[in-house]
């Protein structure tokens, strides 16, 4: 009893230091969280202010001016559109069976885990090199920079990312589904084009749109890919402008007027990638 | 006789769509495959020119044909560690926020904003860093240190430089602005992980919510929190665009200023590879990507595998 009492102040004591130190972590940690979203809000409010003052109706209608002119984005949007959906068109298939192939043929195997271990090194490789692969094997070879090679380096990226969200769809399939398949003698590749792909769509269809986000804002692999043009083009043979490097372009010039152009650029860019982010999570959430 | 059909075809349909996904999954591999093959092929004339000697040489001269890639690997690396100096604790902090601290109904909000500026595209942070933010850097950041430490022989040197707002700090602030939501997403998956059995008995003995996190928490999923600054670390190293705006393009290492416009791998990537006439400028380019993709496949791998390991030791415990 006289034991403890002696030992009170100092309990106490410790008692504040511990409370206090809890104090310290917890206000640095709220302001980490502030810390962390004060950027997210000023990069979205100068990019709005900035985009919208260069937004013009001839942006969207006009191609892209020689310095000091008037003009727009319109052959830059049209040809971020057409690479795009070529590489979205080209990359999906191949990711979406590769994911199958790691979900529901080799998940033991050599094969299954070294594709699933690199496969997840490509998803955050720096997309410049992707660009440099490209180059030496398409732009290299053919002499000239084209839309197509632009394409095959944004299927590249496309690939990694729709894997793994097949994949990860897949997994959360239950396997009574496809035991219940199976017992009625169906073959394994209708059980898994028409049973757990089916009832993974939407998990599937939310990995391509977030990979068509990430392939819209990347430069870096058409930069020696794609190259730019300043007309419009529809030729994929052809080197092709595309959003994202007209605006590093227009951005690093010294002229007003492109540099208008880029923010708009840039403000069109970021609206349609976090529109594509939120669709994706409202779609995925609803199942 | 439909039935007949499909049991006829069935074999075949299984041999084919098995095929087909194999065909996938190595046509994945031999992605990884050919990206060393080509970029050891295209720089092996730089390669067979300087050999490892180009890792430690500072010469970048054109027109005398002569090159060296230490002062972008120089800017590469210095960029990416005062990146993660700067974000891994915010990250940490972030994470620690979403998992202990946040209301549950802020949770999930909160949660999709820090994904939603992951998702945000690197070169609308590289231009908001040049045109926004490299001006207020210089103003209020930049010409206070350089009027403090005036006189001061080692720290003049440090901040010397016009006040434009280009250099390494600048170019490491943007990259930490851009990692921060990846290496908090990660780590807050991770401290998920944590057993609320063990959290909730270190709670019924009294412990504050720092102790939980420090003593408990942390040492329960410290592999996985090393894996996510690593994750961090292999973005940062291999980003692009958000460096190439701010870090001024200029091959020179002669002063130690983080303001002195500077150079990095993919910022020389980007702006000098499509001029490059083919020969030996554009292998030594090939060889910069090739240092950079070996780099990062090192810390990728590194960090998948730290990963790998909670997760193991996770379902073990389970």
């Amino acid at each position: 009893m006289s034991e403890q009492m002696i030992n009170m102040p100092m309990r106490k004591r410790m008692h504040n230091r511990r409370k206090i130190i809890n104090l310290v972590a917890l206000t640095l940690s709220l302001g980490a969280m502030a810390f962390g979203l004060v950027w997210l809000i000023w990069i979205l409010i100068e990019t709005v202010r900035l985009g919208i003052g260069g937004l013009t109706m001839s942006t969207l209608t006009e191609s892209t001016p020689p310095p000091m002119e008037a003009g727009g984005l319109a052959n830059a949007i049209w040809g971020s559109l057409l690479m795009v959906s070529a590489a979205t068109v080209l990359g999906t298939p191949i990711g979406v069976m590769a994911g199958v192939y790691l979900a529901e043929y080799g998940q033991k195997g050599w094969l299954g885990s070294t594709t699933r271990f690199i496969n997840d090194i490509l998803l955050s490789a720096p997309s410049i090199v992707i660009g440099l692969f490209v180059y030496t094997v398409v732009v290299a070879r053919m002499k000239t920079f084209s839309g197509w090679a632009g394409v095959l380096a944004l299927a590249l990226i496309v690939v990694p990312v729709v894997v793994r969200t097949t994949e990860n769809m897949l997994t959360l399939v239950p396997n009574a589904l496809r035991e219940a398949a199976y017992a009625l003698g169906t073959p394994k590749w209708k059980v898994i084009s028409s049973i757990t792909l089916k009832s993974a769509r939407a998990g599937v269809v939310t990995g391509v749109l977030l990979a068509v986000a990430r392939i819209s804002g990347e430069t870096a692999p058409l930069l020696f890919t794609s190259l730019s043009n300043q007309f419009w083009s529809s030729d994929l043979s052809q080197p092709m402008s595309s959003l994202p490097v007209t605006i590093f372009m227009f951005a690093m010039s010294p002229y007003e007027s492109w540099q208008k152009l880029a923010w708009a650029g840039v403000f069109l860019i970021t609206v349609g990638v976090l529109a594509l982010n939120i669709i994706a999570r409202t779609l995925f959430r609803q199942r | 006789m439909n039935s007949s059909n499909h049991r006829l075809n069935a074999p075949w349909g299984d041999w084919v769509f098995a095929l087909a996904a194999k065909g996938a999954a190595i046509l994945t591999l031999a992605v990884l495959v050919g990206v060393m093959v080509s970029l050891v092929i295209g720089a092996w004339p730089a390669i067979e020119q300087f050999g490892l000697g180009f890792l430690f040489s500072t010469e970048w001269d054109p027109v005398a044909d002569v090159y060296g890639g230490l002062v972008m690997i120089y800017g590469t690396l210095m960029t990416s560690i005062i990146a993660l100096l700067i974000a891994v604790p915010v990250s940490f902090g972030i994470a620690f926020f979403l998992t202990e601290l946040s209301p549950g109904w802020l949770r999930r909000p909160l949660g999709i904003a820090v994904e939603l500026l992951a998702a945000v595209p690197s070169i609308v942070y590289g231009m908001w860093g040049l045109l926004v933010f490299g001006p207020i850097l210089a103003e209020y950041v930049q010409q206070p240190l350089q009027s403090v430490t005036e006189g001061i022989p080692v720290l003049e040197s440090l901040f010397s430089g016009p006040p434009v707002g280009i250099g390494i700090l600048p170019a490491g602030i943007i990259l930490a602005i851009m990692i921060i939501p990846f290496i908090a997403s990660v780590m807050r998956d991770v401290f998920e992980v944590a057993p609320p059995m063990l959290k909730e008995s270190a709670y019924g003995l009294g412990s504050t919510t720092w102790e939980v996190v420090s003593k408990v928490v942390l040492p329960y999923t410290k592999i996985g929190v090393v894996g996510a600054i690593m994750l961090g670390l292999g973005r940062a190293l291999g980003e692009t665009m958000a460096v190439t705006f701010v870090i001024g393009n200029t091959n020179q290492l002669n002063s130690p200023s983080v303001f002195e416009a500077a150079n990095s791998i993919t910022s020389a990537l980007a702006n000098e590879f499509a001029e490059a006439g083919e020969g030996l400028h554009q292998a030594s380019l090939i060889y910069l990507g090739l240092v950079l993709f070996f780099i990062t496949f090192l810390v990728l791998a590194f960090s998948k595998l730290l990963l790998l390991r909670l997760k193991k030791s996770e379902g073990a415990r389970a």
